[in-house]
């Protein structure tokens, strides 16, 4: 005889699971008990929001789905924002409740909460299990949902009793079989050679990157699309680490946050080829003027992304990974229009400013476009939301690792433990967090996890005592009404740093920073920085 | 613009939230909403009547398409379907009205199903236009009572909405 709870764990190493994170309660006691006796590592968080955020950041940097674990009640509901956190950003994730027996639902008992109905909006897909002889096949169509298709969030509600009953044996399913989820990867052949014929007939051809790219793992082969072609790239906030940030033909971020010279090519462009992008309001602020100047091609797992935001004159559906190889065999050695090529280097130089530095700050661009040149190529930089997000986007010189951040929900709160998740998936990696004072102080109660687990992540703080983004805002649209966007009773961040056992410093200028960084990854410790930063930087 | 969406959804528990969550959630505008087991019993069948523009048809099919559940989405060509709702009407009647009223249901072919000394009941299954007819015929009486189902349709011909 087999328990549900032991099944649980056998489903997770049957799927390959080496790291789960999460936060134990009453109701998934009999999983955790069983956890004990396996060799899957759990990572324990301080919020079950962190579980979800860690998951997210190990996800995107393993390739495979991330597990957080929560238990009812107030555990499950403090998951929430982590999992809209990943299901705007596709990232990959099973996330498994606890849930109160089942004889007990609906009676409003201790710690109930109806999470798959909370989660309904923000989930790929949910179960709430009722056999335990139906564990298995729930196991294993959530990790199947969740990492095909549009990736996404998986959610699994499983109360105590289907925990503890016993059944006969485990086995675990080869195959799902699903009838209404049937993503379709291939790519339309035909609309592939429309989309290259009407590149051919272009002149002023550009190519968006989003996440999308990233999530299907063809990077390589997208840069060497890039590359032959010299079709110009600008990304969405997802999207950047697609290109290298050096590139000749990479000019950035677009969007309302992003580059000049990304937006300038944009509004130019006769021919925009989307790859893997929502383009959501911060991308393109206007969308019906995109599709007036241009043509576009959309390249999207997802066909409900079509023709939702940018009206698109050539669709094609699939995997980027298929769609990339079509596109390659179908485009030959076409190269675009010398001239086109020349403008876009123009501009790149055109419109670059040197931001200005003031005495006795640490200007936040400049040091951040000087971070990647002092980490191994394949550093991993976690940026959170606020200015630290814009000024990471813009100016981190990405070569061959990854940018991460939220660019969807845009949750403060999320580089301290997406950074964790980054580390514990890529152990040799350089990991680097960069975040604002706000961010830091929601995410700071992960210093536990990482000083716990001895994982050496050098964090970045860029203090200016503001909500630097919020505070922005109200400068230019609330007549510079600070409202409620200054950070009174900040603790001394070295002495929390101390506190953790966790070494520390402080810079008032880049020179004094960089001396400092060029120590800190020499390290195999976790580090905190703190930058004071002149209060009135702007994002871009 | 008015479309009628037949949906065959897996028979499980959840699934109608996950669908009426999805309408609410991004704005889309239900008239009606019917929904029944098929021949197979591990299948339903939705039927929604909504409105809204061609953009807001094809991003509901869509977004219907992503729910797991969700086996098959089609919306049926105007003309090409036949459609039907029920409804009971209880309406206000003197005695000295009682022979109008049953008039009236004859020639809308509707049914008398129940009769008190001051009112009676009506059945009919038609057409949203027809019953909409037999409504405003019967106004002018006094209605007590309304209920009514929502629409469910079904192909003409041998076009036929299957897994």
């Amino acid at each position: 005889m087999i328990s549900g709870a032991e099944i649980m764990v056998k489903c997770l190493e049957a799927e390959g699971i080496k790291v789960i994170f999460g936060y134990p309660g009453a109701t998934i006691c009999p999983f955790y008990d069983k956890l004990y006796d396996s060799d899957i590592k759990h990572v324990l968080v301080r919020q079950e929001q962190n579980a979800a955020h860690a998951a997210s950041g190990y996800a995107r940097c393993s390739g495979k789905p991330g597990v957080c674990v929560a238990t009812s009640g107030p555990g499950a509901t403090n998951l929430i924002t982590g999992i809209a956190t990943a299901y705007t950003d596709s990232i990959p994730l099973v996330a498994i409740t606890g849930q109160v027996r089942s004889d007990l639902l609906g009676r409003d008992v201790f710690q109930e909460a109806d999470i798959t109905g909370a989660c309904e909006p923000f989930v790929k897909h949910s179960y709430i299990v009722n056999k335990t002889e139906d564990l298995p096949r729930v196991f294993k169509e959530a990790f199947h949902i969740a990492s095909t298709g549009r990736k996404g969030p998986v959610l699994i509600d499983i109360p105590m009793d289907i925990q503890q009953n016993e059944i006969e044996e485990f086995v675990y399913p080869d195959k799902v079989s699903i009838p209404g989820y049937k993503p379709n990867t291939k790519g339309h052949a035909i609309q592939v050679k429309r989309a290259v014929d009407a590149i051919k007939n272009s002149k002023r051809p550009l190519i968006v990157s989003g996440g999308g790219v990233l999530l299907s793992g063809v990077k390589p082969k997208f840069r060497k699309f890039a590359d032959s072609t010299r079709i110009p790239v600008i990304s969405t906030m997802m999207g950047i680490g697609v290109m290298p940030s050096e590139h000749e033909m990479y000019l950035g971020m677009l969007g309302t946050h992003g580059k000049r010279v990304a937006n300038r090519a944009l509004f130019e462009a006769d021919l925009v080829i989307v790859c893997g992008a929502r383009l959501g309001d911060r991308a393109v602020a206007a969308p019906h003027q995109m599709s007036e100047n241009n043509t576009v091609i959309h390249i999207d797992i997802d066909p409900a992304e079509i023709g939702k935001n940018v009206k698109t004159e050539i669709p094609i559906v699939g995997d980027m990974k298929n769609v990339m190889n079509m596109l390659i065999e179908e485009i030959g050695d076409y190269q675009v229009p010398r001239q086109w090529q020349e403008t876009v280097k123009t501009w790149k130089k055109e419109l670059f400013r040197e931001p200005p530095v003031f005495d006795g700050f640490v200007e936040p661009r400049t040091l951040v476009s000087k971070l990647s040149a002092m980490l191994r190529s394949k550093a991993i930089l976690v940026a959170d939301v606020g200015q630290n997000q814009i000024w990471c986007a813009n100016n981190f010189r990405i070569r061959e690792g990854r940018f991460l951040t939220t660019g969807g929900m845009g949750t403060m709160g999320y580089s301290i433990p997406a950074s964790v998740g980054a580390k514990l998936a890529r152990p040799t990696r350089d990991v680097v967090v960069v975040c604002g004072d706000g961010s830091f102080q929601m995410g700071m109660n992960e210093l536990a996890t990482i000083a716990g687990h001895k994982l050496a992540i050098k964090i970045i703080i860029m203090r200016n005592h503001r909500l630097g983004m919020v505070r922005e805002l109200q400068d230019f649209n609330y007549n510079k009404r600070h409202s409620a966007t200054i950070l009174e009773g900040d603790p001394d961040f070295l002495k929390i740093a101390e506190a953790y056992g966790i070494d520390h410093a402080e810079a008032n200028s880049n020179e004094e920073a960089e001396e400092i960084i060029k120590g800190m990854v020499k390290s195999d410790k976790p580090f905190i920085l703190v930058c004071n930063v002149y209060p009135d930087t702007p994002s871009i | 613009m008015q479309y009628t969406l037949s949906i065959l959804v897996e028979n499980q528990a959840g699934v109608l939230s996950k669908i009426s969550g999805l309408f609410s959630r991004r704005g889309f505008n239900i008239d009606s909403l019917a929904v029944g087991v098929t021949a197979d019993p591990n299948v339903s069948r939705i039927t929604i009547v909504a409105n809204g523009d061609e953009y807001v048809v094809e991003q509901l099919e869509k977004q219907l398409n992503k729910v797991i559940p969700v086996i098959k989405v089609k919306r049926l060509n105007d003309g090409e379907f036949i459609s039907r709702e029920l409804i009971l009407i209880k309406v206000h009647c003197a005695a000295s009205k009682r022979a109008e009223i049953i008039k009236t249901a004859e020639i809308m072919q509707a049914k008398i199903v129940d009769a008190a000394p001051d009112c009676v009941t009506v059945e009919y299954c038609e057409t949203s236009a027809r019953v909409k007819t037999l409504i405003d015929m019967l106004k002018p009486y006094g209605i007590r009572e309304i209920v009514r189902t929502g629409t469910i349709a079904i192909d003409r011909g041998n076009a036929a909405v299957s897994v």
